[in-house]
């Protein structure tokens, strides 16, 4: 089984990285641009609702509409694939927390923005995208399971697709139990063209690999970090990389540019 | 208003085949359950007696959970989600064809793509009910309940794995309501594109504060037994199940239930309501035709998603009539199971299918009085016929729709 794709456009946020450029500049000379602002203000949704929105949704949409920028592709006509491991965790300790304490005080916005799709949700609401939209998690497999079916999507007769691996900081007691530091998010326009930067994917036995690079050591601590292989490799231009893909297994990625 | 995307035409699929299935829920465990409850019009909902507080409602609960502790090897998963998982899979031979399929073909050949909307979230509520200060003074879990994998969606899926011994792609898909109509068509693909050759779909979820409190919160719980497509139904009843389903490639020519085409949509409209006319729902519902090359006149039953909103019962029967002739029996069986969720389309594929295995066509149990809004293909009463095509729709939160087309070859 080799599934391939062409990466069209690239999309990154990571505390003190707020873009791709920066992350690229920052894994291969290793500077960090002065003034990064704190939280991701993404720009699809209304000016009101930027700050409301959730730390993962903010992430995610950021990432998101960066890498459809750079692919020069219409928002709208991508399907697209959302991976967390967690969620929102703040959320998830909000309403916890309030179930708990007071259960019919629990926030009606805070509990649609509870599902898992969140970010997906307000992506399509606000890139006006009526093409389907999935949310997954794998636990530390998400990102290579999120991209293989990105990648199983073209295979199924999708032209493009947008894949979103995101995770934001635990809070409360989950943080015990949960542990993810910062925010994360780095997302992927993938296509069935065959020219330019091109990624091959086959599964393996084998262990993935260690977090060694930049980027990787940057965001060790987020739930995401496991795809920071792949954003690792993309930037400093390596042949590929070994990505988690469940107990034991790996998914190999290769990538070529012509 | 937004007008829809155009989407070119998706190419055809190949017929997957559907070698076990099963559900449970409040309607009892199994198949044969299902099939006796819906043949005697015998809801499975109760007056809710979930928790500490009960709010004033009826849910559909699954007997028993309480009393069926997962073998002590998979202690780790031990959570109430888990324990419906394991109760579910055990039913029907899902659990043997599953186990036969990854003996065929090797574990890495067999994928698992589980469907869910809050997964174990009920334990982490737990854990929060029962928090200790640790050393340092900060408030912590209780050792029982200090196990990470119960705290986070893939609970689920990772559970299913260790009681499979399945090696392929092993995923958790979590879009609230669709989650478990979304697994046949990620299933699909994955099989399409050489990756697999068999897959486990199904899902899970059940009954936890988070959602009772949640959908109140929302304004969208009706205090008495859900009323689907009536005119005077004001929300629903919420509920919890397991289900499952295997799938193959359909070797030519062979008889028997099949996946036939599966249609995913967004609406682009809001978090929670649905988009006033449907258009979501139309694209799913044309497009799963679309894969599988029917035409809307061939489909015998479609079950509906039907949740007893009004927002929902209008927006998706103005889509079914703007794609259906009259002659379609549609129906919601909400009313039967309560709106299991992450486990709706699992669950409403397992009635499409046993409509396409018996000929009898679920109504809509709990209504009685038309709405003038929904249109002719809303059946209230049962029918019996010869049925050779079956669909059913799931939507979720977030706009996120999915149908599925089922045939009997």
């Amino acid at each position: 089984m080799t599934l391939t794709a062409t990466i069209e456009g690239i999309g990154f946020w990571a505390p003190g990285l707020p873009g791709w450029d920066a992350a690229r500049a920052f894994a291969c000379e290793g500077r960090l641009p002065e003034g990064a602002p704190a939280r991701p203000s993404p720009q699809l949704l209304p000016p009101n609702e930027r700050r409301r929105a959730p730390d993962t949704v903010a992430v995610a949409l950021d990432v998101a509409l960066a890498a459809c920028a750079m692919a020069q592709r219409d928002a709208r006509t991508l399907p697209s694939v959302f991976a967390s491991m967690h969620g929102d965790l703040a959320i998830t300790d909000y309403m916890c927390a309030t179930l708990a304490s007071d259960p019919a005080a629990v926030s009606p916005i805070r509990f649609h923005n509870s599902v898992h799709n969140a970010a997906a949700g307000y992506w399509t609401i606000g890139a006006g995208a009526m093409a389907p939209a999935t949310a997954i998690s794998a636990f530390d497999a998400t990102f290579a399971q999120g991209l293989l079916e990105a990648v199983a999507q073209l295979a199924a007769g999708a032209e493009a697709v947008l894949l979103v691996g995101y995770d934001s900081a635990s809070t409360g007691p989950l943080a015990q139990v949960s542990a993810s530091q910062g925010l994360l998010g780095g997302a992927l326009v993938l296509s069935r063209r065959d020219d330019g930067l091109r990624l091959a994917l086959a599964l393996a036995d084998g262990e993935a690999d260690p977090s060694a690079g930049p980027l990787a050591r940057h965001a060790a601590g987020n739930a995401m970090a496991p795809m920071l292989p792949l954003f690792d490799a993309l930037a400093a231009g390596h042949a590929g990389c070994r990505l988690k893909a469940g107990p034991g297994r790996i998914l190999q990625v290769d990538l070529t540019n012509d | 208003m937004t007008a829809p995307a155009v989407q070119p035409a998706p190419p055809p699929m190949t017929p997957l085949a559907i070698r076990a299935f099963t559900a449970t829920s409040a309607l009892g465990r199994g198949l044969a359950a299902h099939r006796e409850a819906l043949a005697a019009r015998r809801s499975g909902l109760r007056r809710n007696d979930f928790g500490p507080q009960p709010l004033e409602t009826w849910i559909g609960r699954v007997d028993g959970v309480e009393d069926a502790p997962l073998p002590a090897d998979w202690g780790r998963w031990e959570c109430r989600n888990n324990r419906l998982a394991w109760l579910a899979l055990q039913q029907d031979g899902v659990l043997d064809a599953v186990r036969d399929a990854v003996a065929r073909h090797g574990a890495e050949r067999v994928a698992l793509v589980i469907g869910t909307s809050t997964s174990s979230i009920g334990a982490t509520e737990e854990a929060y009910t029962r928090l200790q200060p640790g050393d340092d003074g900060a408030q912590r879990f209780p050792a029982d309940l200090d196990r990470s994998i119960v705290h986070t969606p893939h609970s689920l899926g990772d559970f299913v794995q260790q009681t499979t011994g399945a090696r392929g792609p092993c995923v958790t898909v979590a879009t609230a309501c669709s989650s478990s109509a979304k697994v046949f068509a990620q299933a699909a693909r994955l099989i399409e594109a050489g990756v697999v050759d068999a897959a486990l779909v199904g899902g899970v979820d059940t009954l936890c504060g988070s959602v009772l409190f949640g959908f109140n919160s929302l304004q969208l719980v009706s205090k008495n037994r859900c009323t689907p497509f009536d005119a005077g139904r004001d929300g629903l009843s919420l509920g919890e199940a397991g289900g499952f389903a295997l799938l193959e490639r359909a070797r030519d020519g062979e008889p028997g239930l099949q996946l036939r085409g599966y249609g995913e949509s967004s609406d682009a409209h809001h978090m929670s309501a649905p988009h006033p006319e449907g258009l979501g729902a139309q694209l799913a519902m044309r497009e799963a035709l679309a894969r599988g090359g029917v035409a809307p006149e061939q489909v015998d039953y479609l079950n509906l998603h039907g949740t007893a909103t009004p927002a929902n019962d209008r927006a998706e029967s103005l889509a079914v009539a703007a794609l259906f002739p009259d002659t379609l029996h549609a129906s919601s069986t909400k009313a039967y199971t309560g709106h299991t969720l992450g486990a709706a389309g699992i669950v409403e594929s397992v009635i499409a299918l046993l409509a396409l295995q018996t000929g009898r066509l679920p109504g809509t149990l709990g209504a009685t009085t038309p709405d003038p809004a929904c249109g002719p293909q809303i059946r209230f009463d049962d029918a019996q016929r010869e049925a050779r095509y079956a669909m059913n729709n799931s939507f979720g939160f977030g706009g996120n729709n999915c149908s599925l087309l089922f045939a009997r070859a």
